[in-house]
C-alpha cells in the first residue's frame, strides 16, 4: 500500500477466485481447479515437453539440462537464504563437493552413474554439514564470508597437495546412456527437490526451521536446539547442492577444480533475485531466464557481462520483489485507486 | 495460591552471582523455590532480575554460583537443555514468529522434544494435530476461538495477546517451572485484571511460577512469596507484606528517609 499522492491510495484486495478457491472449496466448480493447477500445470509441462522439444539440437538439450543444474543450486540458495536465514556462498562447495564425490565412486569404485549419484549425494551432502557445523552459530554477512571461503579452501588444498587428479581432475567418467535418460533424470529431481522442499517449508518440521529465521532465541526457549536445526536445514541444502555437481560431471564426463568455480556461488543469487527470493519455484523461473540469456549473448563476446550485469542491476532496481512474487501478486489480487 | 502444602523444593539458587566486568549485576544471590509456589521478583529498575533469570534459564553463564532443579545442577547448560527439562520462561521484550500466524507460533514449542515426550497423545505424535492442539491453548489463554484472532500474524497482533503467545509457548511445552519475566508490563488495568485469574488458574493446575513484576498490587494477588533485589543483591525475602514494609525495600523504591 503505497501513497502516491495525499488524496489517493492504491489498494490491493484478492480476486474472488482465490478466496474461493482456499481449502475445500476449490472443489466448487472446475474454474476453481483450473485457477489453482494452471501455473503448476504451466511449469511441469515446460520441463516435460523440454527435452521433446529440443531433442534435433543436443547442444540446447545441454543449455536445458543447464537450466535445471542452475535452478537446484538456485533452490538450494533459496532455501537456506529465505527459510532458514543463512545467507550461503557456499553453492560452489556443495556443488564441488558431490561432483568429486560422484567421480571417486565411478572412476575407483566403478559405482555405475545410477549408484554414483545418490551415494555421491548423500556422502556429500553429509561432508558438507559436518564441514559448516561450526559455522552455523554465525548469523548474517559472517556466514556468507565464511562459506566463500570453503571452495576457496578446497581448490587450494587440492592443488597444493595434488590429490584427487590436481589439477587435471577426473576424466572418462561414464556418462548417461541416452539423450532422454539424462534430460528426464535431471528434470525429475528438479521436480522432486523443488515440490519436495515447497512442502516441507509448510509442514510443523519445515515450520521449526523457519522460526530459526525468524526469531532463534525463541527457538532455544522453546526447548529446541537452534544448532541441530540449523544442521537440519543445511542438509537439506547441501543434498540439493551436491546432486547437482554429481549430475553434471556425470553429463560431461569429467571433473576438475573449475567445479568449485566461484560463478557457482554467484549465479544462483542472481537467478533467486530474478525470480523472486523465499518462493523456491522463483529461482527455477530465474535459471530459465538466466541460462538461455548467457547462450544468446555468447555472440557479444566480452560485452556479455555488461548485458548481463545491466539486466540484473535492472531487476533490483525496478522489480526488487522479483518476477515470481510479482506475477502471484497480479495473479491473485487486483489493485485499485481508493480515495483517502 | 496456595497449593503448596508440601515444601518440596524444586529450584534452588545458591550464591549466584553475575558480573560484567566491574559491575555487579547480580551479586551473591540465593533462593529456593518449592513445588507450587508463585515466587514474586522486585526490585527498581537495573536491580538485576532479568541477568538473574538469565542465569537461571541458561541464557547467560553465570559467574559464580549454582543452581540445581530437581537436585540435579543445571549451573550454565545450554538455554534448550534447560526448557526441555521443564523450566520455561516468558521473554520481557515479546519474541513471537512474527511472520506466522499465532496459532503456528505455538505449533514450534509443540515440535520440541520435550512436547513430543510430555505432551502425549494430544500435543505430539501425529501430524496435522498440533494445530488443534495450539488453538486449544491459545483458546485457554483468552484467543477467542472462533474469532479471526488466532489465525492472525503474530505481527499483527496486540501487546495484550503477544504477552499471552509467550505465556502460550511456556505452556505448549507443559512446563514444571514458568518464570515470567513481566508480563504485565504494558498492559492495561484490564487486561491485566484478566491475566490474574489466567495466572492463579495455571499456578492451581500446579506449575511452579517465578515472576518478575513491576505491578506490585497485581503481584501480591498471585504471590505467596516474594524476594527483593536492589543493585544485584538481595534486599530481603518473605511474605508480600513483609517484604513491602521492610525498610531497605522502601527504600530501594522511593529513596531514603533524608532524601525528603
Amino acid at each position: 500500500m503505497t501513497t502516491e499522492t495525499t488524496q489517493k491510495r492504491r489498494e490491493r484486495i484478492d480476486r474472488g477466485i482465490k478466496v474461493r478457491s482456499e481449502s475445500l472449496y476449490a472443489l466448487n466448480s472446475f474454474e476453481e481447479i483450473a485457477y489453482l493447477l494452471t501455473p503448476r500445470v504451466l511449469l511441469i509441462a515446460a520441463f516435460v515437453l523440454m527435452p521433446l522439444i529440443l531433442s534435433p539440437w543436443p547442444y540446447w538439450g545441454r543449455v536445458g539440462l543447464s537450466v535445471c543444474i542452475l535452478a537446484l543450486l538456485s533452490i538450494s540458495f533459496d532455501f537456506l537464504a529465505n527459510y532458514v536465514g543463512l545467507v550461503s556462498l557456499g553453492g560452489a562447495f556443495f556443488y564441488g563437493v558431490g561432483g568429486y564425490m560422484a567421480a571417486v565412486l565411478n572412476t575407483e569404485l566403478g559405482l555405475p552413474p545410477v549408484l554414483s549419484i545418490p551415494v555421491a549425494t548423500l556422502l556429500g551432502a553429509g561432508f558438507c554439514t559436518l564441514a559448516l557445523l561450526p559455522c552455523l552459530p554465525l548469523r548474517g554477512i559472517y556466514f556468507a564470508i565464511v562459506t566463500l571461503m570453503y571452495p576457496l579452501l578446497m581448490t587450494r588444498i587440492i592443488e597444493a597437495f595434488d590429490i584427487l587428479g590436481g589439477t587435471e581432475g577426473f576424466r572418462g567418467i561414464d556418462g548417461f546412456s541416452g539423450f532422454f535418460t539424462e534430460q528426464y533424470g535431471l528434470i525429475l529431481a528438479m521436480f522432486i527437490a523443488l515440490f519436495g522442499l515447497r512442502r516441507f517449508v509448510n509442514m510443523d518440521g519445515g515450520l521449526v526451521i523457519r522460526a530459526v529465521k525468524d526469531n532463534d532465541q525463541s527457538v532455544r526457549a522453546s526447548g529446541i536446539s537452534v544448532t541441530r536445526t540449523k544442521a537440519k536445514a543445511v542438509f537439506l541444502a547441501s543434498l540439493t547442492g551436491c546432486f547437482a555437481g554429481a549430475y553434471y560431471i556425470h553429463m560431461y564426463s569429467n571433473v576438475g577444480i573449475s567445479s568449485f568455480a566461484l560463478d557457482l556461488s554467484i549465479m544462483p543469487i542472481a537467478a533467486t533475485i530474478i525470480g523472486g527470493a523465499g518462493t523456491l519455484v522463483g529461482p527455477v523461473l530465474g535459471a530459465a531466464i538466466l541460462v538461455p540469456l548467457s547462450e544468446f549473448l555468447r555472440d557479444f563476446g566480452s560485452l556479455r557481462i555488461v548485458v548481463y550485469a545491466l539486466v540484473l542491476t535492472g531487476f533490483v532496481v525496478f522489480r526488487s520483489e522479483g518476477l515470481m512474487n510479482y506475477m502471484t501478486r497480479k495473479y491473485q489480487q487486483v489493485e485499485r485507486w481508493v480515495k483517502i | 495460591m496456595s497449593t503448596h502444602h508440601t515444601k518440596e523444593p524444586i529450584l534452588e539458587i545458591r550464591s549466584l552471582s553475575k558480573h560484567f566486568g566491574g559491575v555487579k549485576a547480580v551479586d551473591d544471590v540465593s533462593l529456593t523455590v518449592n513445588r507450587g509456589d508463585v515466587v514474586g521478583i522486585i526490585g527498581p529498575n537495573g536491580s538485576g532480575k532479568t541477568t538473574l533469570i538469565n542465569c537461571i534459564t541458561g541464557f547467560l553463564k553465570p559467574t559464580k554460583g549454582t543452581v540445581s532443579f530437581h537436585g540435579k545442577d543445571i549451573t550454565g547448560k545450554k538455554p534448550h537443555k534447560i526448557a526441555d527439562m521443564g523450566i520455561n520462561r516468558t521473554f520481557q521484550i515479546m519474541r513471537p514468529y512474527f511472520s506466522m500466524p499465532a496459532y503456528k507460533n505455538l505449533v514450534i514449542p509443540l515440535s520440541s522434544p520435550r512436547a513430543k515426550r510430555v505432551g502425549g497423545w494430544r500435543g505430539g505424535g501425529k501430524h496435522g494435530d498440533r494445530d488443534t492442539v495450539a488453538v486449544d491453548i491459545l483458546e485457554e489463554l483468552g484467543f477467542e476461538r472462533d474469532s479471526r484472532v488466532p489465525y492472525k500474524m503474530a505481527g499483527t497482533l496486540p501487546t495484550g495477546y503477544l504477552k499471552r503467545l509467550e505465556l502460550g509457548r511456556c505452556l505448549a511445552l507443559r512446563p514444571e517451572l514458568i518464570i515470567c519475566d513481566e508480563v504485565f508490563s504494558g498492559l492495561s488495568a484490564s487486561e491485566i485484571s484478566s491475566l490474574v485469574p489466567l495466572i492463579e488458574k495455571l499456578n492451581g493446575q500446579g506449575i511452579t511460577m517465578i515472576m518478575i513484576e513491576h505491578r506490585l498490587a497485581e503481584l501480591f494477588r498471585v504471590a505467596n512469596r516474594v524476594m527483593a533485589l536492589s543493585y544485584g543483591e538481595k534486599v530481603t525475602e518473605g511474605e508480600p507484606d513483609e517484604v513491602i514494609n521492610h525498610p531497605k525495600v522502601r527504600e530501594a523504591y522511593l529513596g531514603s528517609e533524608e532524601d525528603f
